[in-house]
């Protein structure tokens, strides 16, 4: 539609969005992907996104709710700007990744999905990351760190902490 | 579709190819339990309780999704199957609270049923259960979280049964749990369908949690008596001190026009019946000016002798009678009866809220014209005119979703508001609330009485091209608009009608002549015909007063009495209550309504849940009407119009034809086995036999009205048997020429209101308040 809508979200992706809801035969389709790219962008689903999300595809906030809830990945509050997630299934697990969440708990000072004071860093464990030959392995927002023992994770949120990291969203 | 044949457990069996297993399987007698599985909503395939086995199929199917197909071979209660279902409920069973014993569904349970069947008594699970608070979702919707089973029908109910979408579900495997769209709170219809459709305990009900157990109840299946569209349901009774009280009403068994659907006042707004103020003794206004509470047989006569006086000293021309909307017809018969042939008058009418007259007279003498509610459930496509059937008509309103929605029936709505069954139309157009009649017009083919568009020209090609469609119209076509309607549907092939009015039995007060112009079954009082005859008096012949024109002949001092059944026209028709200063005044009401107050005599009077009878929808589908409920102290409207007339000197006889034409059968020719006593009973039903004895006996009233309204001659014993029968209106014989006054008045009322009843429904009450306080702090926070 031509019509100018008023949007919470930037110019790209509202064009993105308004786009993404013509491709699928039915437009809810297009609901997951759309809560993803509002999670990058927005920084986690807020009321807001809710609401602008179900009023471009025609559906209830109610609907958006069951959806998003459902996954894990989609959030409803903001994380910190180094989002760390450690995984601990089977290969992790076997081959102790159970002691990297520890350690980054330790270090950090936070535990399953808090964030630290500073707004810097937050903390998740999660299921498989698809890294298992190189395991342990965790992904720090979209980029991939693996074989890891504490002493590599140490250096890795030191370089973050000190603006050398990977700033991908 | 082709059949298809295939084997299910060794018995070989035939069905269309596409039918679900589990459907064909219940059609041969074969149950596959199943708790997700529910007819008419989507599948969802979440229980796996249905699981089958299919040769050749390496795993358990699941016979809810599996669609027959040629050559099938089909297991449904082998070892493994057992074992396989007894696994799910164990599982369900896992964080079940198991508190049946004080559970709203205790004993009507599916899962204590399958339990009961497959049996999971002891459990694998030691983990501590989860216990969560039981929540109050809004005044009729509790959920006690534990108890739910994850099935979803409430959810599909919800969303496409009603089009509501107020609940659904968060999160995902053991955290999953059914959510309100509020929070932790529902902003909904309130319909009650989910707590219905719930097969177990997890959504109750607000006026029927934990009040009684299912077995201690009586069930009653009768007519709701809120809207036109006489849902049938079935009451739950028990009784109290005062009579007999109604706890729950439903219609579970899906028995009637309505299937399981019922809206909120069918469901819950039955409570007027025991609001505080409620009537329980006569009421005789003192020479001090306060009304005073006597016996019944003083207040009889005291009403009988003034009413004898003014009959005797100014005629039947200075009485007049207005009846009600909620009466059952034998009451509405009755009451014209009284009136024509004791009081001497045909000032006589009622709230009218739809133009019944114009329509019968518009339709006149065809057969076929005119829908049932049923109906609307199947036709191929569906014009609504007006109205707003969410509101106004819920169970429309649901038999055209569904229609919409299964069978992909073509909705095309004209309105002047953006009423909310647009959503499920083909073509919707927006016309000025004073337009209708020349969008009818337009229709037919002229432009030059409509500004149409591209948009409405669209509109007209589509509904044209229908080859078999049902019009149906609101209060907002009258008179000659309903003859042009009418005319217009009949240039089109297969058009049935329905019109809309607004109370239970609104259709039953024009059809059975409470109208100054008209007898039962729209005979002119001009030409009484063969009422003349069976009345056996001399009928009044002028048309007398109506309503308007009876409030008028008060203010003029020509009207020095007036009888009003049931009905509150001071407050719902507008009517001025000063008028009726010089004028005795007797109410039949269940409250000290608006009206009432002014009353010289109060007779307190039974509701439509109280008493026997027949009762009309707006569609002309015909129902019985059974007595469910009892309270101390009142009486039926029946009752009391025989009482009065025989202390003004009327033999009841001759009112009522009780004892006479058939001698009782006390079962003489019964036979010696105990089956034969209820064939006997059943036989003397059909054949209207049974003896009625009493003068109170509505079914002696009913005879008379089948004898005399050719209409309502329908077979009775499916009428018996509580379903509904639609009426023959083709043989209605009504003067098509005549010019009535438009006395419509809609009732106004709305998903939460119902006249004069819904004022002492604290039910309705309490959902209207807690909906706006809920949304007064929604908006407060944007
Ligand atoms: S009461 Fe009716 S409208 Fe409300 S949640 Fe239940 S099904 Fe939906
Ligand atoms: S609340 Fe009842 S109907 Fe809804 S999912 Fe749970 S068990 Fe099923
Ligand atoms: S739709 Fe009308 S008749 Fe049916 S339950 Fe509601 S008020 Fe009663
Ligand atoms: S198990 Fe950790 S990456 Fe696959
Ligand atoms: S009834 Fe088939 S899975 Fe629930």
């Amino acid at each position: 539609m031509a019509t100018e809508k008023t949007t919470i979200f930037s110019p790209e992706l509202a064009a993105r969005f308004d786009k993404l809801v013509t491709l699928y035969p039915v437009r809810r389709s297009a609901l997951v992907p759309m809560l993803l790219y509002a999670q990058d962008e927005v920084g986690y689903i807020s009321t807001a996104v809710i609401a602008e999300v179900a009023e471009r595809i025609g559906i209830r906030e109610n609907d958006v709710q069951s959806v998003l809830s459902y996954y894990s990945m989609l959030r409803t509050k903001p994380a910190g700007k180094y989002n760390v997630q450690v995984c601990t299934n089977i290969s992790c697990m076997v081959c102790d990744g159970y002691k990297i969440l520890e350690h980054c708990k330790k270090r950090l000072g936070i535990g399953h999905k808090e964030v630290t004071s500073d707004g810097l860093f937050s903390l998740e464990e999660v299921e498989c990351i698809g890294a298992c030959c190189w395991a342990p392995a965790i992904q720090i927002n979209y980029d991939f760190y693996d074989e890891l023992t504490p002493e590599k994770m140490d250096q890795i949120l030191d370089d973050y902490k000190a603006g050398r990291g990977k700033e991908t969203v | 579709m082709a059949d298809v044949t295939f084997t299910v457990d060794g018995k070989k069996l035939t069905a269309p190819a596409g039918t679900l297993l589990i459907d064909a399987c219940k059609a041969a007698g074969i149950e596959v339990p199943a708790f997700c599985y529910y007819p008419g909503l989507s599948l969802q395939a979440a229980c796996r309780m249905c699981v089958v086995r299919l040769e050749k199929v390496p795993k358990l199917q699941t016979a809810c999704t599996t669609t027959v197909a040629e050559g099938m071979v089909v297991y449904t209660e082998t070892d493994e199957i057992k074992q396989a279902r007894k696994a799910t409920i164990e599982l369900l069973l896992g964080n079940h609270p198991l508190d049946c014993p004080v559970c709203d569904a205790g004993g009507e349970c599916e899962l204590q049923d399958m339990t009961f069947k497959y049996g999971a008594g002891e459990s694998k699970y030691v983990e501590i259960k989860q216990h969560r608070e039981e929540q109050q979702w809004s005044p009729v919707v509790y959920f006690d979280r534990p108890r739910c089973i994850l099935c979803y029908r409430c959810v599909r109910v919800c969303g496409e049964g009603m089009d509501v979408w107020a609940l659904g579900v968060e999160n995902r495997g053991v955290s999953s749990v059914i959510a309100p769209n509020g929070g932790d709170h529902l902003n909904c219809e309130e319909c009650g369908m989910c707590i219905d459709i719930c097969p177990v305990g997890a959504l109750t009900s607000g006026t029927y949690r934990y009040k009684t157990r299912p077995w201690e109840m009586n069930h009653v299946g009768t007519v709701c008596t809120h809207c036109g569209d006489g849902c049938k349901t079935t009451l739950g009774v028990r009784a109290v001190n005062d009579g007999v009280e109604i706890i729950r009403g439903d219609n579970r068994d899906k028995s009637g026009i309505n299937g399981d659907f019922l809206c909120i006042k069918g469901r819950y707004a039955f409570d007027f019946a025991n609001n505080q103020e409620r009537l329980t003794k006569p009421l005789v206004r003192q020479a001090d000016g306060k009304l005073a509470s006597v016996n019944w047989e003083h207040a009889i006569d005291f009403a009988a002798q003034r009413l004898k006086e003014v009959r005797g000293s100014r005629g039947g021309k200075a009485i007049g009678v207005i009846g009600s909307n909620r009466t059952t017809n034998e009451e509405n018969y009755l009451l014209q009866k009284f009136a024509r042939t004791v009081l001497g008058t045909n000032n006589i009418d009622h709230h009218r809220t739809a133009d019944y007259a114009a329509f019968t007279a518009a339709l006149q003498g065809r057969a076929d014209r005119e829908a049932s509610l049923r109906d609307f459930a199947s036709a191929p496509a569906i014009l609504l005119l007006g109205n707003d059937p969410t509101e106004q008509h819920p169970a429309l309103a649901w038999q055209i979703r569904t229609n919409v929605r299964l069978n992909r029936a073509r909705l095309y709505v004209a309105n002047h508001a953006e009423i909310k069954l647009r959503r499920q139309a083909k073509a919707a157009v927006t016309i000025p609330q004073i337009g209708y009649a020349s969008f009818v017009e337009y229709l037919s083919g002229n432009d030059g009485v409509f500004a149409g568009n591209a948009n409405t020209s669209a509109f007209r090609d589509s509904v044209r091209k229908e080859e078999s469609l049902l019009i149906v119209f609101g209060s907002e076509f009258r008179g000659r608009d309903i003859a042009s309607l009418v005319q217009f549907g009949l240039s089109l092939p297969n058009v049935k009608f329905a019109c809309l009015g607004d109370y239970a039995n609104s259709r039953g007060a024009a059809d059975m002549g409470v109208l100054p112009d008209l007898l039962p079954g729209y005979v002119p009082v001009s030409a009484p015909a063969h009422f003349a005859e069976e009345y056996g008096s001399a009928l009044p012949t002028e048309p007398g007063f109506d309503m308007v024109e009876m409030f008028d002949a008060a203010t003029r001092g020509d009207l020095s009495a007036l009888y009003v059944v049931g009905s509150n026209p001071v407050a719902r028709y507008g009517m001025d209550a000063s008028a009726l200063k010089n004028t005795f005044l007797i109410v039949q009401d269940m409250f000290l309504t608006e009206t009432a107050v002014l009353a010289d005599v109060i007779f307190p009077s039974a509701n439509l849940y109280e008493k026997a009878g027949t009762a009309t929808n707006t569609y002309g589908d015909l129902q019985l009407v059974k007595k469910a409920a009892d309270k101390a102290g009142v009486r039926t409207d029946f009752e009391l119009i025989v009482r009065l007339a025989e202390k003004m000197g009327t033999h009841p006889k001759n009112l009522v034809p009780f004892g006479k034409g058939v001698r009782a059968d006390f079962g003489q020719s019964r036979g010696v086995q105990s089956g034969e006593a209820d064939r006997h009973a059943v036989w003397l039903a059909a054949n209207d036999l049974e003896p009625k004895l009493s003068p109170f006996d509505p079914f002696a009233i009913f005879d008379e009205i089948q004898r005399l309204v050719p209409a309502y001659n329908v077979p009775r014993l499916n009428l018996l048997a509580g379903n509904d029968e639609h009426l023959k209106s083709e043989l209605v014989q009504i003067d098509t020429n005549a010019t009535r006054r438009d006395l419509v008045l809609p009732s106004q009322d709305g998903l939460y209101t119902s006249g004069t009843l819904g004022n002492y429904s604290a039910k309705l009450k309490e959902v209207v308040a807690s909906h706006t306080t809920m949304n007064a702090t929604e908006t407060a926070a944007d």
